[in-house]
């Protein structure tokens, strides 16, 4: 995984203010676990509230520091969210694959992100669970399986699932979301959610981060180029640069 | 912190019921004495029907406690005032917890489950019943362990809506809400609301707040008071989740409102609050808070250190350690409401949905005793302190850190974009209280958790005790270890100390002193305008020596009182 070594050699480093939204149940607190600690809770209880949390992110030529905000799904919460994505650089919108309400839900964040988060905002789409999904390929037996990412293959692959990998993409390439499937639970796809975000955010509006509890007060310089194609996935990803991203002010602090 | 809160009247004259012996003759006796008080309070009194009468409750032992415990300084009437209790009045609750009891350790046996099947049942309380399959064929199998559980709650609203029930999914469930809801209604129509009653071994009490009727069902031998209680506080969590007038709307406008909607993910720290009363727990019999004991000088330097960075829209501050509160920071005119800080731990340390997930928390919560119609806003971090040797500064914890040994920064807020400043302010604080070393004090006094009675007061025959002190609303306790170990035996060192707590609260009661002996312990109560002190001691332990054990922690706390309780706090 791309994120947990640190890097020895100073590279620019930036960091990126990233919201988790989605259903509650889907898997938001988990993927977020398995990305910050690598560790996994089955039955994990719900979040209250929101849960603020930091991990890195090493790509070839710079850092990126995520800021995460993991919110709660359950309902009374929905009004706080603007809270957490109005100066957030980037989205992660949860469903899971195994209940197609959640991806209703998961709809209605897309829209109220692309009519009220700043513009240049960078959402991905994700699918979470499908290790539930037998047929799937995802494998559920050890982090790393399934690199092959059988998820495409077909709609009606297992029982478990409610939500075909061909829908979700169509919806996700229509709007211009980077789209994964996941699985907290074996950490299937999960590294490589969070590098293509960290690939995808707009050069413009990174910016340098002052330490580590500086949460990205100030204005540093823009920081070096930065290829592409770093992340594995995203080059199958539909990334518009819709909004063309402008500099954004730190968060809120 | 101090919200001087005296619940019952003070007392200056003592009566003739001042110091109360309950004995009871080998079996064969019946009710001798069944006066009007004994019916009020038999709830509490039927639950000593093991208690043995013997002679040391003769006069020989009131002259003793006399001279060894000058404050107590009481008419002794060596006579029972309720008379025998009847063997057949006990609960099943009671004589089945007892059942394991043995001469010598009685709190620490295993006895054949046969015997045991409340003791057994503790254990398996908490287990998750399962669903319902879809063709209903696991059904009675599920109806039999949901019946066999000890405790029950539900939340229904006034319409009979189901909201909450602690066991069991819907469809196991729905007849039961059924007929309690028309239980309830009959009687509210007929202007005469149902309190509670018996069936069987079982206590149902009922509790009317606004649109939502509690219910409560218990088999462990609580009283009403303390079951209501109870109830109360599952409602404060209702309210802290949704604020009483968002409520009260949602009822408004549409009386069939589902409310578990609404409450999704409430369930779990209604849960908490629930196996916490079954367990039993000292705070919430006691109506007041645990603190960590520390060194004035130590504890003034951590209250300075907290007003030092106090930020401008910090409401509350609290650093928590284990369920144990080591210092407060508040403004002048707001005290603190000891049922507010129950939900809040509760929320910190018995529903892992906080500590869980390692990182920050951002929480909004209304906190009904300061304010029911409005939220706050709660900045949580947890601390490991288990790093010992830990030079570099605190470790922020990791997601698989003990229960035992987390500590909590807790800041409150009106503000709701105040994240980022108590965040900061949180972080200065820390840096802080690294610097001047009541960080490691912190961790020091945590890692060395509760002493134990002997650790206390050397050489004393009291094996546990629980004293409150009633200005500070706070009480102190020492480790349940070596005496009563596991959930049974302190779950049954609880049911005593309830039992002795209702037998000085009950509204019948003129109590101040209050000694029971039985085949397994001895107890004792005492109550004065400034405290209440519960304790136990071993079997066939004179009454003087209890008194003398009492007396002397008395004089422990007269001297630690600084150390073990929070006095002021830090006020600005």
């Amino acid at each position: 995984m791309a994120d947990s070594t640190q890097a020895s050699a100073p590279k620019p480093s930036s960091s990126v203010k990233l919201v988790l939204l989605g259903e509650a149940a889907v898997g938001k607190s988990s993927l977020v676990l398995r990305f910050v600690n690598n560790d996994f809770h089955p039955n994990k209880e719900p979040t209250i509230g929101a849960a603020f949390l930091t991990q890195k992110c090493h790509l070839p030529a710079r850092i990126i520091k995520f800021e995460i905000w993991d919110t709660a799904g359950q309902e009374r919460f929905a009004s706080l969210a603007p809270m957490y994505y109005r100066n957030a650089q980037a989205a992660l919108v949860v469903y899971d694959v195994t209940k197609a309400s959640s991806l209703v839900k998961a709809k209605h964040w897309v829209a109220e992100l692309q009519r009220q988060a700043s513009p240049g905002i960078v959402i991905a789409l994700v699918g979470n669970k499908v290790d539930l999904c037998e047929e799937d390929g995802a494998g559920t037996s050890g982090e790393g399986a399934g690199e092959g990412e059988a998820g495409g293959e077909d709609d009606d692959d297992a029982v478990a699932r409610k939500v075909g990998f061909k829908e979700a993409k169509a919806y996700a390439d229509e709007e211009s979301l980077l789209f994964f499937e996941t699985s907290a639970k074996t950490g299937h796809n999960v590294s490589e959610v969070f590098t293509a975000i960290a690939n995808a955010i707009p050069e413009a509006s990174l910016k340098g981060a002052r330490g580590a509890g500086a949460a990205a007060g100030g204005g540093g310089a823009t920081q070096a180029a930065i290829s592409g194609g770093a992340g594995q996935e995203s080059s199958r990803v539909n990334l518009t640069a819709k909004g063309d991203g402008k500099a954004q002010e730190g968060c809120a602090c | 912190m101090s919200r001087p809160q005296l619940l019952s009247q003070p007392t200056t004259a003592l009566t003739l019921a001042d110091v109360h012996t309950q004995s009871r003759k080998e079996i064969g006796s019946r009710l001798s004495s069944p006066n009007s008080r004994n019916v009020s309070r038999r709830q509490s009194v039927t639950q000593f029907g093991r208690f043995l009468g013997t002679s040391e409750s003769g006069g020989e032992d009131s002259a003793s406690l006399k001279s060894y415990a000058p404050t107590l300084d009481a008419r002794l009437d060596g006579e029972s005032m309720l008379g025998d209790v009847a063997e057949d009045t006990v609960t099943p609750a009671w004589r089945a917890l007892s059942a394991q009891i043995e001469r010598d350790n009685p709190f620490d046996v295993a006895i054949a489950p046969e015997d045991d099947i409340i003791s057994w049942q503790l254990q398996h309380e908490f287990e998750d019943l399962g669903f319902v399959q879809r063709d209903g064929s696991n059904e009675e199998e599920l109806l039999e362990l949901w019946k066999a559980k000890l405790k029950h709650f539900f939340i229904l609203s006034a319409s009979g809506k189901p909201i909450y029930s602690r066991h069991g999914d819907d469809k196991l469930i729905s007849h039961y809400i059924g007929v309690v809801q028309t239980v309830i209604s009959f009687y509210q129509g007929a202007k005469d609301p149902l309190k509670g009653f018996t069936a069987g071994d079982v206590r149902f009490v009922m509790l009317s707040r606004g649109p939502l009727n509690l219910v409560a069902i218990s088999r462990l031998g609580e009283s009403d008071s303390q079951l209501r209680t109870q109830l109360e506080s599952l409602y404060m969590q209702i309210l802290s989740t949704l604020t009483l007038p968002s409520m009260e709307k949602m009822f408004s406008n549409r009386p069939s409102t589902d409310l578990r909607r609404p409450l999704q993910g409430t369930e779990q720290l209604l849960d908490g609050l629930a196996d916490g009363f079954t367990r039993g727990s000292p705070s919430t019999l006691l109506s007041a808070l645990e603190c960590l004991r520390l060194r004035k000088t130590h504890r003034s330097a951590i209250n300075d250190t907290l007003l030092n960075v106090r930020s401008p829209n910090l409401l509350y501050g609290l650093i928590v350690a284990a369920g144990r509160l080591v210092s407060v920071v508040r403004p002048k005119k707001h005290s603190l409401h000891p049922g507010d800080l129950h939900l809040i731990f509760n929320m910190l340390f018995e529903a892992d949905s906080v500590k869980a997930g390692g990182g920050e928390n951002w929480i909004p919560l209304c906190l009904p005793g300061f304010n029911n119609t409005g939220f706050l806003y709660m900045y949580v971090s947890f601390f490991s302190t288990n790093t010992t040797d830990d030079t570099q500064g605190v470790h922020e914890r990791t997601a698989t850190a003990g229960k035992d040994d987390e500590l909590a920064i807790v800041l409150i807020s009106a503000n709701k974009e105040g994240f980022f400043e108590l965040r900061k302010m949180r972080n200065a604080l820390v840096k802080q209280l690294e610097k001047n070393g009541s960080m490691g004090i912190i961790k020091t006094a945590i890692r060395k958790g509760h002493a134990t009675c002997s650790d206390i007061v050397p050489g004393t025959v009291l094996r546990h005790f629980l004293y409150k002190s009633r200005g500070n609303v706070q009480f102190t306790m020492p480790s349940f270890e070596p005496h009563f170990h596991g959930m049974v035996a302190r779950r049954k060192v609880m049911t005593l100390y309830a039992q002795l707590h209702e037998s000085i609260h009950s509204r019948t009661a003129h109590l101040k002193v209050q000694h029971c002996v039985a085949k397994d312990a001895t107890a004792l109560a005492w109550e004065t305008p400034l405290f209440e002190l519960y304790c136990v001691g071993g079997p066939l332990v004179t009454r003087a020596a209890l008194a003398q054990g009492a007396n002397r922690i008395v004089q422990w706390i007269k001297r630690e009182e600084e150390r073990v309780f929070i006095i002021g706090g830090a006020v600005f």
